[in-house]
């Protein structure tokens, strides 16, 4: 059975959601409004369009609310709530970021130029490696048409990623006790970055990213564990050794590079054979589904894996 | 020397009642929170998680009754029984909440669990040592076990370093939460190593006995 059915209903047409205008017209009404863009958190949530993409689920959407305000992005604490709390201070415009390493044609996308790619409406299963998931309609495009623009030089292997410090804006960044070394970064092997299903988001549920969600720009990886998608994301680095990871770093033993949704390998200190969905059953009747290979997407990714050993390799 | 006005003797019954009531309105409140959608998108992690850092901040308190008497003069060994049974009430619910709500009776997943995941082998092992001191925590069973019971209840020591281990062991990473926790329980363990010396250095200071009895 295929893991997706064909494009039916554009998540943006079901959103409980009044009206839908382009971009560019919202953009110019605040400009003749004298609003500017300069507001942080939800007043930055601008309406999106996108085209219906190829990959769609017939799975029921995460509530928007949830996916707003359950987030782990410990730039902005620790806590599922702190980030929607903590980020209204951070501000994702004027934003760019730099593409760079191993590539001909090394260059700085402005957002406005990151927003006139080929926008996609995306749904996606997220799975967290803590054992809870979402189904998520995102709006992005393929990392690879970011890719295509700089010319990769065929001694590129890897593709490093890395979020914004800015401690005056992100909490977690400051402070006594943080949780992780920053900048946080991540990394895929180059037929894993320019794989069809990867996406660079820039909105979701008909809007541009929250925030807590890793406004502007962040990274989707859908057959991997949820931590893989680093948020708010300032540079992307073409290099030849596999990068640093910030999860690895931090606990090698508990959390590898590939970190692909395997329910056959457990992490060392919680099963991952099953996934809580957010948002479903509430306090009474929790949802616990199956957690499937490359988290459903084996039919389209596992040949990326052929011969490897999936639980050396975690 | 007491920094305290001293509660009236009468007022003692009522105080500890009172205590039993203030001490399960957390788990209350958080109920209710849960069971009306105000506690999040996951409310029975939530809500398991808040229990099982309630059971700790009451072991937290049991264990500094003695420290405060010791070496600030407050005598609150009339709460200690109502806190280390309050702790053991948390410890029940959030291992119910573990059982009913977040695996929902799935006794092999509960089993593997224990088995295989040594933090929740060392919290289920916390919870069974829990067991014989609350049942042992009324006065027919003080006089009735004599030295022995002072013995047995040295096993909060033991409960609390795995409920301190159990917290940071399911963790992510570190963070201020969990390290303070930690930290007050090492504190409150480590002072039973050093409270001789320092009850002997008070006496000899005073030139008057300090009693040392209870722990």
């Amino acid at each position: 059975m295929p893991a997706y059915r064909p494009p039916q209903i554009a998540a943006s047409e079901i959103t409980p959601k009044t009206i839908y205008m382009s971009r560019r017209n919202f953009i110019g009404a605040a400009a003749a409004a004298g609003i500017g863009l300069t507001f942080g958190g939800e007043a930055l949530a601008a309406p999106l369009t996108a085209q219906p993409g190829p990959y769609k689920l017939n799975e029921k959407l995460t509530p928007k609310e949830a996916i707003t305000t359950y987030n782990n992005f410990y730039e902005f604490g620790v806590g599922k709530e702190d980030p929607s709390q903590n980020s209204g201070a951070f501000k994702p415009t004027p934003w760019s970021v730099k593409v760079e390493g191993l590539v001909g044609k090394p260059k700085e996308f402005g957002l406005d130029e990151i927003m006139k790619m080929k926008l996609e409406e995306r749904t996606y299963r997220m799975r967290c490696v803590e054992g809870w998931s979402m189904v998520i309609p995102w709006i992005g495009f393929p990392l690879s048409a970011i890719l295509d623009k700089v010319d990769p030089l065929g001694s590129a292997k890897y593709v490093a990623f890395e979020t914004v410090v800015r401690p005056e804006e992100m909490p977690g960044q400051g402070g006594l006790f943080q949780a992780l070394p920053w900048p946080y970064v991540e990394g895929l092997r180059m037929d894993e970055a320019r794989h069809p299903l990867t996406i660079l988001a820039v909105g979701l549920y008909g809007e541009t990213l929250p925030n807590q969600n890793g406004a502007p720009i962040r990274l989707v990886v859908p057959w991997k564990y949820g931590f893989k998608g680093i948020k708010s994301i300032v540079k992307i680095k073409l290099v030849e050794e596999q990068p640093q990871t910030t999860w690895k770093n931090s606990n090698a033993r508990e959390y590898g590079f590939y970190s692909n949704v395997n329910p056959a390998v457990d992490h060392p200190r919680w099963s991952q054979a099953t996934e809580q969905r957010i948002g479903e059953g509430g306090f009474f009747g929790t949802k616990r589904v199956d957690t499937l290979p490359f988290n459903g997407y084996a039919d389209e990714v596992a040949s990326l894996y052929a011969g490897m050993d999936l639980k050396a390799n975690y | 020397m007491a920094f305290l006005p001293a509660l009236p003797r009468k007022y003692h019954a009522a105080s500890i009642w009172a205590l039993y009531v203030i001490g399960l309105c957390p788990a209350a409140w958080y109920f209710y929170q849960a069971a009306t959608g105000c506690l999040g998108f996951n409310p029975v992690k939530t809500f398991e998680h808040l229990l099982g850092i309630w059971a700790l901040r009451l072991i937290i308190a049991t264990l500094a009754i003695t420290p405060l008497r010791d070496l600030f003069g407050i005598n609150w060994v009339r709460y200690r029984r109502a806190l280390g049974l309050l702790a053991f009430y948390y410890v029940a619910m959030h291992f119910s909440v573990y059982l009913l709500l977040d695996l929902q009776l799935n006794f092999g997943a509960v089993g593997g669990d224990i088995a295989r995941r040594p933090y929740i082998t060392i919290g289920f092992a916390a919870l069974l040592c829990l067991i014989p001191l609350a049942v042992t925590s009324n006065n027919w069973s003080i006089l009735k076990l004599g030295q022995g019971w002072v013995k047995l209840h040295k096993l909060i020591y033991l409960i609390a370093v795995a409920g301190a281990f159990h917290y940071v062991l399911a963790v992510k990473s570190v963070t201020a939460g969990p390290f303070i926790h930690v930290a007050l329980i090492a504190l409150l363990v480590a002072y039973r190593f050093v409270r001789r010396p320092i009850l002997t250095w008070k006496r000899s200071r005073n030139g008057q006995p300090v009693r040392a009895a209870g722990r």
